[in-house]
């Protein structure tokens, strides 16, 4: 079984939702952020995203395109994410961590190599924001030969027609983008939220996912009662942004605490959650 | 060359592609408004009383045809071919783009949208947009990056006046690049209402399609008025590329015309050969931006490096995919005119000819210059005039040296 497999069968029989925290890798530079990683499992995550920067993040909002563009900065390049990610493996066998990032940097590297380092690293899953189902053909082959999952995005705009053609091919878990809009911009309404996944649950048995719009530990609260797992990622970020001066013990301070407060409201909506 | 299509002008294939390159590279929440774009410019194409409205339009308000001028002090003056230029300057608003953004607000008005976006460079799609909003009454936001709203001050005063909102964009190098991502979150934060209208063949198909449709009345005109005024096809087609809407508009009537020469001009900067320059055909290499995969100015990383021109509207690190693929297949030759080059034949043109030309267009003509004088005197050279200078004359008089 693979690890985000295992990870949301236990999760399923705790009867209980995921924390699942975004940070970037090499944000705000290479040492602190490899102490954010390490600390992040002590710190109540389930499984991790694990940000790739990109010049040019479309999909993302301020929070997030600081956040890459610090790591930019610091040096963060694909070879350095891939030895972060092999660096927190050494240390976690269980702690899932998803790449999630924009395609152009996987193309320069040629997807074949890149899935290749990614599965040695000990990546479990990707998400390419702007590499929808039509074009992922040429990362989906590697990695579903690697053992690596695509996670695919549902947003409100997929309507059911269109949902068949998302889950075709979508495999580890789905990923409900909560607002229509960028990251950390807008705040979810909760019955839209609930809706959409009663529609995505009657098409797919996979867990979802819901992020994009969750910053606090009470609507992570809520969307713990609904989901499978709640993905915080512009809040986390921008704590690393606002202790970006005060160096490394500090920030990863920062970031647990933020981090163990959003775990363990997720965590204490055991059992709450609706099956399909 | 028998791997072509009986037709060049035939792409792009369903899924939208041109060989390799183009498609759809968006966020999952665009991609229901991409296919019903689609299908609705489809429906529209199929629609004479689309084709009736936008033709009424283009000949009433843009002022269409617009002449394909003779240059005879040009022509005596490279002493070789003869050059005609297209005039797309003598269109409402100056430059070519408003051929495209009648089309666009046309089909928005048909799909229900309320609320135009637009990115820009120079500020020319912008203030066509602008333009059409207005004249169709509906509201429309202009991203422009902030290094953009200061050398071309004119264009955001035009803007404004147009009723437009221009929001400067201040992420990443602060230019085109930056406002067509901030275009594009806008565009995701707001798809139900709202129609981006993107101002050259570049963003995720069915856009560069679009965008070229409806370019091409340039280079349709351009054939008949070379056959009527000079009796045959041109020898050679010249345009300048920054998207590469202009430059696509000319040439796609002409691709299929195996003894008609095409040459795509692109911006050298401060040379190809150092950090400063657009040429992102001959410089760059495949990847994807901007909804589409093309010739892209990057690192070995794939990060998207920040491109340099004396020209606003040629400023952009990316190209559209038909171009990449005319490149790959050999049909279109691309070269590059520097900043020097461009500002040389921007000065000879208003000296010799009346004409003030866009900076965009001077690169077209700085290509002109190097080629006129080793062709034939009864050689024919058609050149893309894109737009008029005035927009440009504070920053030319700065690259001068004279205040004013
Ligand atoms: C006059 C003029 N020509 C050319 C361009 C470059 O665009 P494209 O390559 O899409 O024609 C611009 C862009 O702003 C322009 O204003």
């Amino acid at each position: 079984m693979s690890r985000i497999a295992a990870c949301f069968a236990e999760l399923k029989a705790q009867g209980r939702a995921a924390f699942v925290p975004f940070v970037t890798a090499g944000d705000p530079d290479f040492d602190t952020s490899r102490a954010i990683l390490e600390a992040l499992p002590g710190a109540g995550a389930d499984l991790i995203e694990l940000g790739m920067p990109f010049s040019d993040p479309m999909a993302d909002g301020p929070a997030v395109q600081a956040s890459s563009l610090r790591a930019l900065h610091a040096g963060a390049t694909m070879a350095r994410t891939f030895k972060l990610v092999r660096g927190f493996r050494q240390r976690d066998a269980k702690t899932p961590i998803v790449l999630m990032g924009y395609y152009n940097p996987v193309h320069a590297r040629g997807a074949e190599r890149f899935v290749r380092e990614a599965a040695e690293a000990g990546v479990d899953g990707f998400i390419i924001v702007d590499l929808p189902p039509e074009e992922d053909a040429v990362l989906l082959k590697p990695a579903n030969a690697a053992g690596i999952d695509i996670i695919r995005l549902v947003t409100p705009t997929t309507h059911d027609a269109r949902l068949v053609t998302v889950l075709n091919g979508a495999s580890g878990y789905l990923y409900y983008v909560s607002i229509t809009g960028v990251t950390g911009t807008k705040s979810f309404a909760e019955n839209d939220v609930k809706t959409a996944l009663a529609r995505i649950k009657k098409a797919s048995t996979l867990p979802v996912a819901v992020g994009f719009g969750i910053r606090t530990p009470a609507q992570a609260a809520q969307i713990a009662r609904i989901a499978d797992a709640a993905v915080v990622g512009s809040a986390i970020v921008s704590v690393i942004a606002e202790r970006q001066k005060d160096g490394k013990d500090k920030i990863v301070a920062a970031v647990s605490e933020l981090c163990r407060a959003l775990a363990d409201s997720i965590h204490a909506q055991a059992g709450a959650k609706v099956r399909a | 060359m028998s791997t072509l299509p009986n037709s060049i002008r035939s792409g792009p294939d369903a899924s939208g592609h041109f060989g390799a390159f183009g498609g759809r590279f968006v966020a999952e929440t665009l991609m229901p408004l991409l296919l019903e774009l689609e299908q609705a410019y489809e429906a529209a194409q199929n629609d004479p009383s689309f084709h009736k409205e936008l033709d009424g339009l283009l000949t009433h308000y843009v002022g269409r045809e617009s002449p394909l001028y003779f240059a005879p002090r040009l022509t005596e003056h490279f002493g070789g071919a003869k050059i005609y230029l297209k005039r797309e300057d003598l269109n409402h608003t100056g430059a070519h783009k408003i051929n495209n953004c009648l089309g666009q607000i046309l089909l928005a008005r048909r799909m229900g949208k309320t609320r135009i976006i637009a990115e820009t460079g120079a500020g020319q799609h912008g203030v066509a947009t602008a333009t059409v909003a207005a004249r169709f009454g509906l509201p429309c936001v202009v991203y422009m990056g902030e290094v953009d709203t200061e050398r071309q001050k004119p264009n955001v005063f035009r803007m404004n006046l147009l009723g437009a909102t221009v929001r400067p964009v201040t992420s990443g190098s602060r230019t085109l690049k930056d406002a067509t991502n901030e275009a594009l979150r806008d565009w995701v934060a707001n798809v139900e209402d709202t129609f981006y209208i993107i101002g050259s063949v570049v963003g995720p198909h069915p856009y560069p399609t679009i965008v070229r449709d409806f370019q091409t009345v340039i280079g349709n005109e351009t054939r008949a008025q070379m056959l009527a005024q000079d009796g045959k096809l041109p020898d050679l087609v010249v345009a300048c590329v920054g998207g590469g809407s202009n430059a696509i508009g000319m040439f796609h009537p002409f691709v299929d015309d195996a003894e008609v020469e095409i040459h795509g001009v692109e911006a050298a900067g401060e040379g190809v050969d150092t950090s400063r320059h657009a040429a992102t055909i001959t410089k760059g290499s495949p990847g994807v931006l901007h909804g589409a995969r093309s010739y892209l100015l990057q690192d070995a990383e794939g990060q998207i490096l920040e491109a340099h021109s004396i020209s606003a509207g040629l400023d952009y690190p990316g190209v559209g995919p038909e171009h990449s693929w005319l490149k790959d297949i050999g049909r279109v030759k691309y070269f590059s005119a520097t900043d020097q080059e461009a500002l040389d034949s921007f000065q000879l043109l208003s000296r010799l000819e009346g004409i003030i030309p866009a900076l965009e267009s001077a690169h077209a003509l700085a290509h002109v210059a190097k080629i006129a004088p080793k062709m034939r005197k009864d050689q024919a050279i058609a050149v893309c005039l894109s737009g008029r200078g005035d927009k440009d004359v504070f920053s030319v008089a700065q690259a001068l040296g004279e205040k004013i």
